[in-house]
């Protein structure tokens, strides 16, 4: 039993890994797309969809391996939440087909450029909304008597906000990650827009954060009974901490653009990690709020559970591999290190 | 017309599945082909090796890229549409897609990102290092995705527990009595459907006189790898046919159209219409015994037949014998492709005999519709049951409203066949243009770093003077 329980916690703490990688990773290159409608030039589309091209397609794998280890680790959360959300899942499927593919065919096109940059950018977008309406309904909890997949539980006002607050959250990751791979006043801009994106996400937080525990007894004895909110107050302040330095390192990059002096490097790279960090904090927050739970008060990690047999069949694949995984994934990331260069380079 | 939920769902999954297959069918065999041609350029120095891996890149990425977006929807539909099913196998198949994204996935979206874009950033022997990940992660992904199929074709390893399976030995589970049979089917299967895309390409630009040195490389080194593998996959066929009578006797009936309970001295039906009302077939053109020789290696050797068990749990027998039909009919065409083309090239008149080149430029989707018919006979020749003999697909649909399912199959239906035409045009697009010249390849391989960067992506800017949109004519991202 004691076995048991760690186990599954390991899985569950995986999983958590798997969906923060994936926010993070598929975030700043959803958050491209996002971020498109603003950018107008053809030249800025280029370099947006460039600085993405070469790892799109493994940040997006990240969101097969929370599937699967969903599928495999928690088969009977992975059914509940699938059919339930069915839906949102399907719309973000076609989000992402008609975004991925605008990688492959915008670069290769002539007269349809102007069709594959609109599916790119409504694409990511639809994607990123329909993640956060699925977080949003998660938080908030389908209803309790029983899984029922006819009903439109995930449309909700508290939900259509997660969705939209997801897509904001994503462009501050874009623009971060736009600071530090490129230039000039595209990089200007970008610093620009991120100010005001670490406004807007910090604003959704903070309402998403009181919308929760307003609605939801559970998560409100979970935050501020007993002397939970003593040891739990790091988080919003440690956010509060992030979000002041993101948005100082945005404002110097900025005033560098407006003076015509050199960036600083540290200041381009800082505001990405920030920005993670942002996200890790609103994670670690998300966890406190719904764990046990994979579908909230309804069912938990433990009774969701695959058998022994599978949990412990997965072990060696996920110690070898995943660290490997790691490895091969920044190795991929330092080959590209550095600006990206307009230059025709590729296949 | 009341909406049947279990049938929509079935519907879409094979709708969204059958578009899947066919990209990974060309990219598994396409990845390999350009690792060959990359490994023989760094062996040789030959740049006519490194033109053929530099134009077939071109439609590998847009064939995976297709593979990638359609493959996630299914990792998903398995708990959106099967939510029972999931919930009753996950044990068993989730942890075998697991280690297909552990072991697969990640390695094939790791490198080819250097694949694709890392040609001026790694060396020579780094890339074709990615190169050939990516075309291994190509085949152990289709490890894994066989293994979990073929579980529930043959499904052995597992107890039930409480209405859930859990697996008592996990070797048993993977290799299951059809899945090596399985592989190395599907696996030559995706070889040679991409050898055939490549060959009839080839084959076009000879036909049109255009690129003739590299039409005539190409078809050569294609034409002697059908030549292989196209026998030697009737072979692995012929052993999974046995397999196949050996552990699903009536998806061997509905293939061969066999109705009595049991039939000595089968014949083989090369035509015939099956008719699941009458339990017989009409309009039969048939050799006698041949059936009866090939599956049990004696002329009046037993087969089992349809009506051995009841019509509840018999396939739809037409579809399962016309896809076999399909199959087998375009595999023997590509083997009398590649033994006439061995001819011809003997001969000595293999490039110029237009009658020959002319019909193997059609055959590029050949590979194809066998791949899918093959998986066609597989998959309706199993049903009723998903896990076979053990439950039924009718019994764990989700319980969604049939109008929701409408809904997504539509969009699925509209989204992919505008996709598809997409694709075919760009294909079409890239194929037109032909390959680099030779010393271009030379000039692009120059590295990011190197000095003569600059003066080489100048040059590239005044190629492309005439598009306007150029992105380095921003000043000030370029500085």
């Amino acid at each position: 039993m004691e076995l048991e329980l760690s186990v599954s916690l390991f899985y569950l703490l995986l999983l958590g890994f798997a969906i923060l990688m994936y926010v993070l990773l598929d975030g700043f290159d959803l958050g491209m797309g996002i971020l498109y409608p603003w950018f107008n030039s053809d030249a800025e589309h280029d370099h947006l969809m460039r600085s993405v091209a070469h790892v799109w397609d493994g940040n997006e794998t990240w969101l097969v391996f929370g599937g699967v280890i969903l599928f495999g680790a928690f088969p009977a959360a992975y059914a509940a939440i699938a059919s339930t959300f069915y839906l949102p899942i399907v719309l973000m499927l076609i989000g992402l087909i008609f975004r991925g593919v605008a990688f492959e065919y915008r670069f290769k096109s002539d007269t349809s450029k102007k069709y594959w940059n609109s599916a790119f950018a409504i694409g990511s977008s639809l994607a990123a909304f329909c993640q956060g309406l699925m977080l949003g309904t998660l938080v908030q909890g389908v209803p309790t008597d029983f899984i029922d997949q006819s009903s439109f539980s995930w449309l909700s006002p508290f939900s259509l906000f997660c969705g939209l607050a997801v897509m904001a959250g994503y462009a501050l990751l874009a623009c971060c990650y736009l600071v530090m791979k490129s230039r000039g006043e595209l990089q200007h801009k970008a610093a620009r827009y991120g100010q005001r994106l670490v406004l807007i996400v910090m604003l959704s937080m903070l309402l998403v954060s009181l919308w929760t525990v307003w609605i939801e007894p559970e998560i409100r004895v979970r935050w501020f009974g007993g002397w939970h909110a003593l040891w739990l107050i790091p988080l919003p302040l440690l956010s509060v901490l992030a979000a002041r330095l993101l948005f100082r390192d945005l404002g110097r990059v900025n005033r560098s653009h407006k003076a015509e002096t050199a960036v600083q490097e540290r200041h381009e790279e800082r505001p990405f990690w920030l920005a993670s960090g942002l996200f890790l904090l609103a994670f670690v927050g998300l966890l406190v709020s719904v764990f046990p739970y994979l579908l909230p008060r309804q069912l938990t990690y433990l009774e969701a559970a695959a058998p022994d047999s599978s949990l412990m069949f997965m072990l060696p694949g996920i110690f070898i591999f995943l660290p490997l995984i790691c490895a091969y994934t920044l190795w991929g990331y330092k080959i590209f290190a550095g600006k990206i260069e307009d230059y025709q380079e590729g296949y | 017309m009341e909406l049947d939920v279990s049938i929509l769902s079935r519907l879409q999954f094979a709708f969204t599945v059958s578009f899947h297959i066919i990209f990974p069918s060309i990219t598994i065999g396409l990845a390999t082909l350009i690792a060959i041609w990359e490994g023989l350029w760094l062996k040789t120095g030959n740049p006519q090796y490194l033109q053929l891996a530099k134009f077939w890149i071109k439609p590998f990425a847009i064939t995976f890229g297709m593979g990638v977006v359609s493959g996630i929807v299914l990792s998903y539909e398995f708990g959106t549409n099967f939510s029972k099913f999931s919930e009753m196998a996950g044990a068993v198949i989730g942890p075998l897609m697991a280690y297909e994204v552990l072991t697969a996935f990640f390695l094939e979206a790791g490198f080819l990102g250097v694949m694709l874009f890392g040609w001026q950033r790694v060396s020579a022997r780094m890339h074709f290092f990615a190169t050939v990940t990516v075309a291994v992660g190509t085949w152990i992904s289709a490890f894994w995705i066989i293994a979990a199929n073929s579980w529930m074709q043959t499904p052995q390893g597992h107890q039930f527990v409480d209405g859930k399976f859990e697996v008592v030995s996990w070797m048993e589970v993977i290799f299951n009595p059809s899945m090596p049979y399985r592989f190395f089917h599907m696996l030559l299967a995706a070889f040679i459907t991409a050898t055939f895309v490549v060959m009839a390409t080839h084959a076009w630009y000879l036909r049109k006189g255009q690129h003739i040195d590299f039409g005539r490389k190409g078809l050569s080194m294609t034409l002697w790898i059908a030549l292989v593998l196209t026998p030697l996959q009737a072979w692995v066929g012929d052993l999974h046919g046995l397999n196949v009578k050996e552990h699903q006797p009536v998806k061997l009936a509905a293939m061969e159209g066999i109705w009595a309970p049991t039939e000595a001295n089968v014949p083989l039906l090369l035509f015939a219409l099956p008719d699941m009302k009458a339990e017989k077939n009409h309009y039969e053109v048939a050799v006698p015994g041949l059936a009866s020789l090939i599956l049990t290696h004696s002329w009046d050797g037993e087969l089992q037949g349809l009506k051995s068990v009841p019509a509840a749990d018999r396939p739809n027998v037409p579809m399962v014998f016309f896809s076999f039909r399909v199959m087998v009919g375009i595999g023997m065409l590509m083997i009398g492709v590649a033994l006439l083309g061995a001819y011809l090239r003997w001969r000595g008149t293999l490039y110029q005999s237009n009658w020959f080149l002319w019909p193997v430029s059609f055959m590029a989707p050949t590979g194809i519709i066998a791949v899918l018919a093959g998986w066609y006979v597989v998959e309706i020749g199993r049903q009723p049951w998903i896990i076979y003999g053990l439950v039924r697909t009718s019994e764990v649909v989700s319980p969604l409203p049939a109008e929701r399912v409408l809904f997504s199959l539509t969009l699925f239906v509209l989204t992919y066949s505008l996709l598809f035409a997409v694709y075919l045009y760009f294909m079409r697009k890239l194929i037109k243009k032909g390959p680099a010249p030779v010393d271009h390849l030379q000039q692009q391989r120059i590295g990011v770093k190197a000095s003569g960067y600059a003066l080489s992506f100048t040059k590239t800017l005044a190629t492309d003077a005439e598009t306007s949109n150029s992105p380095a004519t921003d000043p000030k991202g370029a500085n």
